[in-house]
């Protein structure tokens, strides 16, 4: 099967420094995909450069077979790969209707249907159109972002840290979310510090140390690993860990 | 004079100066740069009307009572084109180097400041220090109740103010542009993720801040006369407004620039008219020291 998102050996990071090291990932069509590590692993910043947002050092990225190395942010979302970042994600002085729209920017027509298809998977904010993004809480604002990504009708879906700083309950409902969205055959690539949470609705996950590919697994297995655990908590520099899966 | 007739007088001069902040602040919305320049983009602005109207005396004969007459439009539109186009190149050439380099505020505004300079020794090379005005004719007051007088002029002054005023807001919130550019100025790089082409709408909100600045300075020439420095005298109470009102509010800058105009003419009531234009001084660093955000916030 041909991988829909294709990483091969890419290096980024922030002007001169070198974060992420030669990773190769990939994620199938309605997948869902998750990248899990310490802090500072590196794993934002390997999704920005998916995304477009951040130069690649080395290495190519495809979608759908389609080369989109060298891809800015802007030219991404026009071959379906949409990005919601981990903060600053909506645009706070627009209604949520306004940041919809922003989000649909590149469709000719259909832009009032898809606002209507995208919010009646988020009820809660379907209910205030006209609101003024700035004065939602986080739980609104996450649903926002995503919403917003949706509006091109992605392929890939690049989350990053979807459910950082919600509480527990909140976390749970952005995970149903992303559940229904993957069952519209929209396949998801994200970065998540609830780790366990995220690696038992994943599919497969990548554990990312020091900007280095150590581990990929299927969700479950990497949830029952005993060494993840310990990675996460920064213990061990370069650990060994436990791969059965491979 | 009386405080009602001073009023109105601050009312026409803080039309103008909230035209020309509404620019400003817009431009400052989107590239986060207080560009030092804008005044001396007003005065190209009314140059470019002065070509059609006086050198070239396109429709001179004036309309009823005002002291222009039908070569207004093309200089308007002329001046509109003019220094939208000139605001466009001089960010493609000069500003957005800069954004690609990274420099920072200060770097693009000293920019900005260098731009206003050499354009106004363009202008004073060719126009020379002389002052001009639009019509050597008299513009004859009409006389209110309460024997208050304002001229057909100054009427139009207000009215195309108060129409530019609806144009922007109608731009801003109700056309696919408008929202881009208040998306690019809440989050540029959150707006290049959506698909945005920023670059695209960094450039319209140049043209449009500048045809704003345009209509301005032409406004401004019309109230008083052209010099090579008119628009950059014009600076300080644009700056004063746009504070006043909340840096990148064009709501808040209209309401600054009244603010700023009104109270500067009813300071002649108290104080000798020459030291007026130190009132936007004083109104400028009162809001710095007590509600740095401004009336209305910081956002378009």
């Amino acid at each position: 099967m041909t991988a829909l998102l294709s990483v091969n050996e890419v290096s980024t990071g922030y002007a001169e420094l070198e974060i992420v090291h030669k990773v190769s990932i990939q994620v199938d069509k309605g997948e869902i995909v998750t990248i899990i590590g310490p802090n500072g692993a590196g794993k934002s910043t390997l999704l920005k450069a998916i995304a477009g947002v951040l130069t690649k050092f080395e290495g190519t990225v495809t979608l759908n077979r389609q080369n989109v190395t060298t891809f800015s942010a802007s030219n991404m979302v026009t071959v379906g790969a949409s990005f919601v970042p981990q903060t600053d994600n909506i645009f706070p002085s627009l209604s949520i209707k306004e940041n919809l729209e922003m989000g649909g920017f590149l469709r000719s027509s259909g832009v009032s249907e898809r606002i209507n298809e995208v919010l009646s998977m988020f009820p809660e904010l379907q209910k205030r159109p006209n609101e003024k993004a700035g004065n939602l809480s986080g739980g609104q604002r996450q649903a926002l972002a995503i919403s917003r990504a949706l509006m091109l009708d992605p392929v890939l879906l690049m989350l990053d840290e979807p459910t950082a700083a919600l509480s527990p309950v909140l976390r749970e409902e952005i995970f149903d979310r992303i559940d229904v969205i993957r069952k519209t055959g929209v396949a998801i690539l994200m970065v998540e510090q609830n780790a366990k949470e995220a690696l038992l609705r994943s599919d497969r996950g990548y554990v990312l140390v020091a900007g280095e590919l150590v581990l990929e697994q299927t969700g479950p297995e990497l949830v029952a690993n005993p060494d993840v655990g310990r990675l996460f908590l920064g213990a061990e520099r370069n650990p060994q860990i436990h791969n059965e899966g491979n | 004079m009386d405080i009602l007739q001073l009023l109105i007088i601050g009312i026409i001069v803080g039309s103008i100066i909230g035209l020309g902040a509404m620019g400003l602040t817009l431009s400052y919305g989107v590239m986060k740069f207080a560009n030092f320049a804008h005044g001396d983009f007003m005065t190209l602005g009314m140059f470019l009307a002065y070509i059609v109207i006086s050198d070239l005396g396109w429709g001179t004969s004036p309309i009823g009572n005002f002291s222009f007459g039908f070569g207004l439009i093309p200089a308007i539109i002329l001046a509109i084109f003019g220094v939208g186009c000139f605001a466009i190149v001089t960010d493609h050439f000069v500003h957005r180097h800069l954004r690609m380099r990274g420099s920072g505020i200060i770097t693009m505004a000293i920019a900005s400041l260098g731009i206003g300079i050499m354009l106004r020794a363009i202008i004073q090379m060719v126009w020379g220090p002389t002052a001009f005005r639009f019509s050597t004719g008299i513009n004859t007051a009409l006389t209110l109740p309460g024997d208050l007088k304002i001229k057909p002029d100054q009427i139009f002054i207000c009215a195309i103010t108060l129409l530019c005023t609806i144009g922007l807001y109608i731009l801003l919130y109700r056309t696919k542009l408008g929202k881009a550019m208040r998306a690019t100025s809440d989050n540029s790089e959150l707006a290049s993720i959506a698909g945005i082409n920023t670059d695209r709408i960094r450039m319209a909100t140049w043209g449009i801040s500048g045809g704003l600045t345009a209509i301005a300075g032409i406004m401004l020439a019309i109230q008083s006369q052209l010099r090579f420095d008119t628009g950059f005298t014009f600076l300080l109470p644009m700056f004063a407004a746009v504070i006043l009102g909340g840096i990148g509010n064009p709501w808040g800058a209209l309401l600054g620039g009244l603010i700023v105009g009104i109270t500067q003419e009813l300071a002649t009531e108290w104080i000798n008219p020459g030291f007026k234009p130190g009132v936007p001084f004083v109104l400028l660093i009162a809001m710095l020291l007590f509600r740095p955000r401004g009336i209305f916030g910081s956002s378009i």
